[in-house]
């Protein structure tokens, strides 16, 4: 999808010389809409033998009986080495105690933030906790004054709010992914830090599409932090002015008591059990996998290399803005595994808009999200119960 | 070949044709509103429940939908009566004697009803952009402050207004400009002589005159309205804050983005209904005012 | 209307008419302008109205690299493929309900006539279904499905083959013509007009038809163009200039189209709403 579904083509030429009598015929598709092209896909016994997918639609996939475990191939292999994978990473690929994908690139949240406005409120070092965070925002705010402001929060993104929820250790739906946890102390924690940004104005009340252009606004200095992922590194070098190349910098997300969770994110390889090729796509996931060659796709996209091997002897190993991301990764944990996650964490992100925008009061947002939660998954506990009946 | 047989073969291949690609479906979809088919009956046919009119019941509890009903009924009040008085208005002008060029400027104004739509909202994204469109550039000569046409809530459902206004006037243009034209003289002469000036002609010579054809126009435009969806999917995904989320938008997305058929399928039946109901409705008004001829 | 010189109504007239079909016409002019733009150059302030250099860049751009001749092509051939279809079958119809006597006849007509009111959407998610069972999701054939017969079609088609005098056909017959030489050589001349009408409104409707084929071809190599440029303006947000290249590429075929052959058009349009 996106870039690297451009940059493949490139990658599976020297594939295609390896394994002479193999073709691969690459299919892009724009990320906004490749999540419900899969699913259409699947409807229309239309998939392919391979595919890249967000690491939150394996779940999906799963349910559906789409996806070829790969344990076995996995186990079997000399080039995919687990070892070299970080644990949270893996962790989204397996589900119901089978691996479904082998990651291909990864993916996180954490801070971009400009460090000469930071500086000049006063701090010379990123947040490492909540409390401090705060601080330097509050410091940031006043410096900046009213018409700007110190952190961004678009209300049309839900990951920020899923990220802090994350941190707080507990999981996000309880009952073996039954029922919502919204009701929850770290829910709650999350909910109160999380609207204190808007109610303290330290982030203003919109959502992106009302920004003319983000990065023009980041180099004005319109907010000072900005929670994104590693896509942000290249479009960050390629338009933001040069002057500022300097002035911005990367931190990994605080937590409640010192540096915190983060989503695990990014982008695997799946092959789907309709394939009448299996064994061919396997040797496309694994020559995909060599470290080589995730150093190539790192250099042709700027997508940070799902093995950690595969860090050092590239730029990455050098890259100070780069290292936020080694490190973040070390602590990243998987969203709840099931089918239903993105449209609950959609509900999440419609019922916080409204919030926010002063649409619905604050009290009750625990209760509602549950009930709306609890509906959603009423499919999967009946389909649950009934497996474990018959 | 019997005459009687050719009709039935010559007509079978469309009759087949609209029996089973469309009477079937809209059958088949009032069962599925009845019933929980999702992703999980996409994959086995066993995991399908029927659940009788839940589906309904479950949509007048969803926010989303009195919210996507509200931004539906928005567009089609504010709409079409503006689109039809456009629509009207230069009708009007180009009925006229006076006018010049009669030919260009039916052309012209015509034009955007036979653009591709979702091509014009892209182009309509451009032009209502914030800080270098257009419409703001133009405002902003009068003074006005620039506006957040696709951004901010109170104004992107009127923003689609206004495209929806640009792309269609023309097309009922041109059907009350024939209207028009079928007024026999005799009326306006009549007119004349009894001293009217042309308020008084239109309302009482014009309007009456055209009041089947404006029926019918109301009731089509205001169908063609509720029907709402590739400018949301083209230009705001639905937002902000969900005001461009219309009833087709709410089917898609659940049909196609969260695979809930049978919720889908009842929101289209909602939709059916509310449409039916506004045509008989507008015939009923149109009737009590006396005016069908 | 008797009318008496009036200086100042006519220039108020004509002004109206004139200032309307500017802001008419304005949006299209603009996206034929910021298609030759260099890229970037719409997204200044202030927003120029003509580019200072006009260049193709962004069409080639287009067509190159993000392929969308193949898009073009899909349209294409949709297009015409549902025009072709769509003139077998709803002249035959139209013409059977005209004028072959059949018993039942009226009653299924009117029956026909009643599927009007139902919304087409309402069917779309059970088609899908039922074209994914038949494996034709994501083909040429799924996206022409809905334009194998249209309501719209054959009641058009009718309107007008009621015109041919009866005595015309019973002439045929008497001499000995079967139906189907009767129908080629002696109906579809005279409906000649309408085919042209129905042709293109058939074209101009599946060129532009968005919903269906955004649900049913899924697969960027048999998308149409609508279809592809939605998905291209998600990606390419920033980039004025390519996407009113792509906007040009698509609305150009069915405006010169349009112009060509607006007569037949604009009648197609009347049929229904002014009597005979």
């Amino acid at each position: 999808m996106g870039r690297e579904g451009e940059v493949a083509t490139q990658l599976l030429r020297a594939f295609e010389r390896e394994n002479p009598g193999l073709r691969v015929r690459v299919e892009q598709l724009p990320w906004s809409a490749a999540h419900e092209k899969l699913l259409t896909a699947f409807a229309g016994d239309a998939t392919p033998d391979v595919a890249q997918m967000g690491n939150t639609w394996l779940p999906e996939l799963v349910a559906l009986d789409a996806l070829e475990p790969l344990d076995a191939r996995v186990r079997a292999s000399r080039q995919v080495d687990l070892a070299d994978y970080d644990p949270g990473i893996l962790d989204t690929n397996t589900i119901d105690g089978c691996q479904y994908g082998v990651p291909w690139y990864v993916d996180t949240r954490l801070l971009f933030y400009r460090r000469d406005l930071l500086a000049q409120a006063g701090h010379d070092a990123p947040p490492r906790d909540w409390d401090e965070w705060v601080r330097m925002l509050a410091a940031v705010k006043q410096r900046v004054g009213r018409d700007r402001y110190a952190l961004i929060l678009p209300l049309n993104e839900y990951e920020p709010m899923v990220a802090l929820w994350l941190q707080q250790g507990e999981p996000l739906l309880r009952d073996g992914g039954r029922r919502g946890n919204f009701r929850s102390q770290g829910f709650a924690r999350t909910l109160r830090f999380y609207l204190s940004m808007y109610e303290r104005h330290l982030a203003p009340p919109i959502a992106q599409t009302e920004i003319a252009n983000l990065w023009n606004e980041f180099a004005r200095g319109y907010f000072t932090f900005y929670i994104s992922g590693p896509w942000q590194l290249g479009e960050f070098r390629r338009r933001l002015p040069s002057e500022l190349q300097s002035s911005w910098m990367t931190a990994p997300l605080p937590g409640p008591t010192g540096p915190g969770a983060s989503i695990a994110g990014g982008s695997s390889f799946a092959i789907f059990r309709r394939s009448p090729r299996k064994a061919e796509a396997w040797k496309l996931v694994e020559f995909l996998s060599r470290p080589e060659v995730q150093q190539q796709f790192y250099r042709l996209t700027g997508d940070l290399p799902a093995r950690r091997s595969a860090w050092a002897d590239t730029n990455l190993a050098q890259d100070p803005q780069a290292r936020a991301f080694r490190d973040q990764l070390d602590r990243v944990r998987a969203v709840p595994k099931v089918p239903e996650w993105e449209r609950i964490a959609t509900e999440l992100r419609l019922v916080m808009e409204k919030v926010v925008r002063g649409e619905l009061p604050a009290a009750g947002v625990a209760e509602e999200l549950d009930a709306r939660a609890d509906r959603i998954l009423e499919k999967r506990r009946w389909m649950l119960d009934r497996r474990a009946q018959g | 070949m019997k005459p009687s047989r050719a009709g039935w073969l010559f007509a079978a291949p469309a009759l087949i044709a609209i029996a089973v690609f469309f009477v079937v479906p809209v059958v088949a979809a009032l069962v599925m509103s009845a019933t929980d088919f999702d992703i999980y009956a996409l994959a086995s046919l066993h995991n399908l429940r029927f659940v009788g009119l839940d589906n309904y019941v479950d949509l007048l509890q969803r926010p989303l939908f009195w919210r996507a009903l509200l931004n539906t009924l928005f567009f089609v009040v504010v709409g079409v009566p503006l689109s039809i008085a456009v629509s009207l208005g230069t009708a009007l002008l180009l009925h006229s004697r006076l006018a010049r060029f009669k030919g260009f400027f039916r052309t012209a104004l015509f034009s955007p009803v036979v653009t591709t739509l979702a091509a014009v909202a892209v182009v309509w994204i451009f032009l209502l952009h914030t800080r270098y469109g257009m419409l703001n550039y133009a405002l902003s000569w009068l003074g006005v402050h620039p506006v957040d046409w696709l951004g901010d809530p109170r104004w992107a459902m009127p923003a689609i207004v206004l495209l929806s206004v640009w792309k269609n006037f023309g097309y009922n243009m041109i059907i009350l400009l024939a209207g028009l034209q079928a007024i026999p003289g005799e009326l306006y002469e009549a007119a004349q002589l009894d001293g009217a000036g042309p308020g008084a002609t239109f309302r009482h010579v014009t309007v009456p005159a055209l009041a089947p054809m404006l029926l019918m126009v109301s009731i089509l435009t205001t169908a063609g309205h509720f029907q709402l969806f590739a400018e949301p999917y083209v230009m705001t995904q639905g937002g902000p804050a969900e005001r461009t989320v219309t009833v087709l938008y709410l089917m898609y997305q659940d049909g196609f983005k969260w695979w809930s058929l049978g919720s889908a399928s009842a929101v289209a039946f909602v939709l059916f209904v509310f449409m039916l109901g506004t045509s008989l409705l507008q015939a009923r008004m149109v009737r009590g005012a006396g005016w069908s001829s | 209307m008797v009318v008496l010189k009036r200086p100042f109504a006519s220039l108020a007239v004509n002004l109206a008419l004139a200032l309307t079909a500017l802001v008419t016409l304005f949006p299209l002019a603009w996206m034929v302008s910021a298609s030759l733009m260099a890229p970037g150059e719409a997204s200044t302030y202030p927003p120029p109205l003509v580019p200072r250099a006009p260049t193709l860049a962004n069409y080639r751009l287009l067509l190159a690299e993000h392929g969308l001749l193949r898009q073009v092509a899909n349209s294409l051939v949709i297009s015409l493929l549902a025009t072709g279809l769509s003139l077998a079958f709803n002249l035959t119809a139209g013409y059977a309900f005209a004028k072959l006597r059949f018993a039942g006849r009226e009653r299924v007509f009117r029956l026909v006539l009643g599927g009007l009111i139902v919304p087409a959407q309402v069917a779309m998610l059970p088609l899908f279904l039922m074209l994914k069972e038949m494996g034709l999701v994501n083909s040429y054939a799924g996206a022409l499905v809905p334009w194998l017969a249209s309501v719209f079609g054959i009641y058009l088609v009718r309107q007008y083959a009621l015109a041919i005098p009866d005595e015309m056909l019973e002439a045929a017959r008497i001499d000995g013509a079967g139906e189907v030489r009767i129908f080629v050589s002696v109906v579809l001349p005279t409906l000649k007009p309408i085919i042209v009408t129905l042709a293109v409104l058939t074209f101009l409707g599946a060129w532009n038809d968005f919903m269906w084929p955004l649900i049913v071809l899924t697969d960027h190599d048999v998308q149409t163009l609508p279809v592809a440029l939605a998905a291209l303006s998600r990606e390419h947000v920033q980039d004025a200039e390519l996407m009113m290249a792509g906007a040009v590429v698509t609305v150009l075929p069915v405006l010169l189209l349009f112009l060509a052959l607006q007569r037949y058009y604009v009648r197609g349009l009347l049929v229904g709403s002014v009597k005979g």
